[in-house]
């Protein structure tokens, strides 16, 4: 589904991103983790398309096509999703008229009809519960003085209602407390199918004892040092990146 | 037309990047030769057959416009208007008494086609009485009859003239005086026809009226008055909606409204302001130089400003309360959009004269391309208006970094017991709410859209449907191009 090859990227003249190799099949999820400042949430913003960005060499194919080469929106439209770290508000609007266009920019790049407002009401309810989300939440501005838990339940309500082909987590756990995370992770539970597939950023092991990786890559400098199934989480919350770091480093 | 406008709609009209109300009606009219001077006014007095006291009105106020000077002040900048080369009196022709609608000319029905406002539509389904006034001359008022069952005088500024003297004797340039300003002035001279609305004493008005103004000819300027007195405990909504073709010169209009609220009366004035705002390169377009007042005679008397405002080269406006009467409240809500090189200098009065009167102004100005925006608001607490109270919220958003917001608020306060709480807020649409949308699937231009309508959301709000979902297209029509 996505083939990252040698990614290389950066921020003004900071090079951050420095040869990313790394192929995700449909069904899989992998966890992307590492220590702060590794290139992490950089990685989730290339593949997301922010112009603040400039990749500077390897290629990123998705689906088959050039992802790098797609506007940000029709990245979206092709069906990759980035939950934000920090979600972003957007006073006045309604999160369900926010989605209500989203659905439906979608579903015309697709070659579809509009979604008709009926099915569409029913399908916000069907979700909402899916992933615990309260029903003022979804009435309400998008994000606007949400808490922290909220917005990033809001953001897989999003991801439960746009049913992306690969979703990007770009640290969903950080400021979430036991519960909250837990209501979290298992929205992401539920949305998991053969068919598409999730890219788990996280500082911390914590969030996986919930979303089970399949596999997981260690990031560090801007490379991937390591890759191992899901124990190799545990290691590093045992071990710490130290050891990594210096076989990498060595 | 609300219930059915869709997305696709929408989209559609987001796709057409010129001002669509553009077209011109090849309909013959009856002009007057160019330019100003007594004669003329003489002229369209007579030509409106009009009392003397009326003509008398008009030369007053041509004497004291003589002696004005044209008002700099504004945060606005254009050419001297030579007010010589302007056609004051111009009427659709054939202009006879119409008593059905198959007695308008057919290119007129069509104008009001492409308007979006089909009279037998309006007639049978939404139950709005619309007056339309094109070039300064009211077409057709709709519904005269219905609401005259209830008392309710809802008819062209000149049928008002003809059968209403003794009111219109008494209420006309009674809130705003002829002298009032250089504009009012003028339009007191040549206004050419308007609407008047008289609601009874305790009687509610049953639907929304309204009122289309339409320039059309070349070179006219468009000078209507609109007068609304309402009564003892009596309410109505009113509305208006403006738009002109595209030419190459500018055009002048100069308007006045004057709204009077007897005890406990509500007035409810709504404007949709789509004047033609000139090109990208600031091109032609409409100066829109208007007077609109409102006056709370009577104590517990409400009167209630809206506007969207997002044509006109040039923007002149300030809807305004005098809360004379006890506990009477006044409110401002506004939306301004200026694009491309549009400027636009709005706001409100609010003169607080009675004890526990109430106003509250919420603006919301939108700059794009190379506009400029002001908000200019006085608020004035009298010596007698003991614990008066004002909310002011003046918000700007920026689109892009080469247009310009001000607020110029000026706050006078005369008694020690009044509350005056103003607050003022300037943002920008973020890269970082555009790419939260882009993220989404949503386009840029859609995502502004979105953004820009949520922002005023609280103002669009207090419009009656119908103009809400007009309005919310043309703040996405008005914004076009505006990033990139």
């Amino acid at each position: 589904m996505l083939e990252i090859k040698n990614l290389k990227a950066r921020i003004e003249e900071k090079e951050i991103l420095r040869g990313i190799d790394l192929k995700i099949n449909a069904g899989e999820v992998h966890a992307i983790m590492g220590p702060n400042g590794s290139g992490k949430s950089t990685l989730a913003s290339v593949l997301a398309g922010r112009e603040d960005y400039e990749v500077t060499g390897g290629s990123v194919s998705f689906d088959g096509k050039d992802l790098l080469d797609l506007k940000p929106e029709d990245r979206a439209r092709e069906g990759l999703f980035l939950a934000f770290q920090y979600p972003v508000e957007i006073p006045g609007v309604s999160n369900v008229n926010f989605l209500k266009t989203a659905v439906n920019q979608i579903r015309e790049y697709k070659g579809l009809e509009p979604m008709a407002a009926k099915e569409f009401l029913k399908m916000v309810r069907e979700r909402k519960d899916l992933v615990e989300m309260p029903s003022d939440l979804a009435q309400r501005s998008v994000n606007e003085g949400f808490s922290g838990g909220e917005k990033k339940r809001n953001e897989i309500f999003q991801m439960a209602m746009l049913e992306p082909k690969l979703s990007i987590l770009d640290e969903t756990d950080s400021g979430l407390d036991i519960d909250a995370l837990r209501v979290v992770a298992n929205g992401v539970n539920k949305l998991r199918t053969p068919q598409n597939a999730s890219l788990v950023i996280t500082h911390y092991q914590r969030l996986l004892d919930y979303i089970i990786p399949d596999f997981v890559h260690v990031l560090y400098q801007g490379r991937i040092i390591r890759s191992g199934g899901k124990e190799l989480a545990l290691e590093l919350e045992e071990r710490g990146y130290d050891w990594i770091k210096e076989g990498a480093e060595a | 037309m609300a219930a059915d406008y869709t997305e696709e709609q929408l989209a559609e009209d987001l796709k057409s990047k010129e001002y669509k109300y553009g077209f011109v009606t090849d309909i013959e009219s009856d002009k007057a030769p160019i330019g100003l001077n007594e004669d003329i006014i003489r002229l369209i007095s007579f030509k409106k057959n009009e009392p003397e006291w009326m003509l008398d009105f008009r030369l007053k106020s041509y004497r004291s416009w003589l002696e004005m000077k044209e008002p700099t002040w504004a945060h606005v900048h254009y050419p001297k208007i030579d007010f010589q080369n302007i056609f004051y009196y111009s009427a659709p022709k054939p202009k006879k008494k119409l008593e059905s609608l198959d007695e308008v000319d057919p290119e007129l029905l069509d104008t009001f086609k492409k308007l979006g406002i089909s009279l037998e539509e309006q007639k049978r389904l939404t139950g709005v009485a619309v007056d339309v006034v094109m070039d300064s001359v009211s077409v057709k008022t709709t519904f005269t009859a219905k609401l005259a069952e209830l008392g309710i005088i809802f008819c062209s500024m000149s049928d008002a003239i003809q059968k209403h003297p003794e009111l219109i004797k008494e209420h006309l340039a009674s809130v705003v005086p002829v002298h009032d300003n250089y504009y009012a002035a003028l339009n007191s001279a040549v206004f050419t026809d308007g609407s008047f609305c008289y609601i009874p004493k305790g009687v509610r008005c049953p639907m929304e009226l309204s009122t289309y103004f339409r320039i059309n000819e070349a070179n006219t300027g468009q000078f209507e008055r609109t007068l609304v007195v309402a009564e003892e405990g009596s309410y109505v909504s009113y509305l208006e909606g403006c738009t002109a073709p595209i030419r190459d010169e500018n055009q002048l209009h100069a308007a006045v409204v004057e709204l009077k609220a007897a005890k406990d009366a509500e007035i409810k004035y709504s404007t949709v302001q789509n004047w033609y705002p000139g090109d990208k390169n600031g091109k032609g377009g409409i100066y829109n130089f208007v007077t609109k007042r409102g006056l709370c005679e009577g104590n517990g008397s409400k009167i209630s400003w809206t506007q969207v405002e997002t044509g006109s080269a040039i923007t002149w406006k300030y809807p305004s309360c005098i809360l004379k009467g006890d506990n009477s409240v006044g409110e401002f809500y506004s939306v301004a959009v200026t694009n491309h090189m549009q400027q636009a200098d709005t706001g409100t009065k609010m003169m607080h004269i009675g004890k526990n009167t109430k106003s509250t102004i919420i603006s919301k100005g939108i700059s794009a391309g190379k506009s400029q925006n002001s908000y200019r608001g006085l608020v004035r607490i009298g010596k007698g208006a003991k614990s008066a109270r004002n909310f002011s919220q003046c918000d700007s958003l920026l689109l892009g970094d080469q247009c310009g917001a001000h607020t110029f608020p000026y706050i006078e306060v005369e008694n020690q017991t009044a509350k005056v709480e103003h607050e003022a807020t300037t943002s920008k649409i973020g890269e970082d709410q555009i790419f939260y949308c882009n993220q989404r699937g949503i386009e840029t231009e859609k995502a502004i859209a979105l953004i820009v309508n949520g922002y005023a959301k609280e103002v669009l709000n207090k419009l009656p449907m119908e103009f809400a979902v007009e309005a919310q297209k043309l703040l996405a029509i008005s914004l076009e191009g505006s990033v990139g």
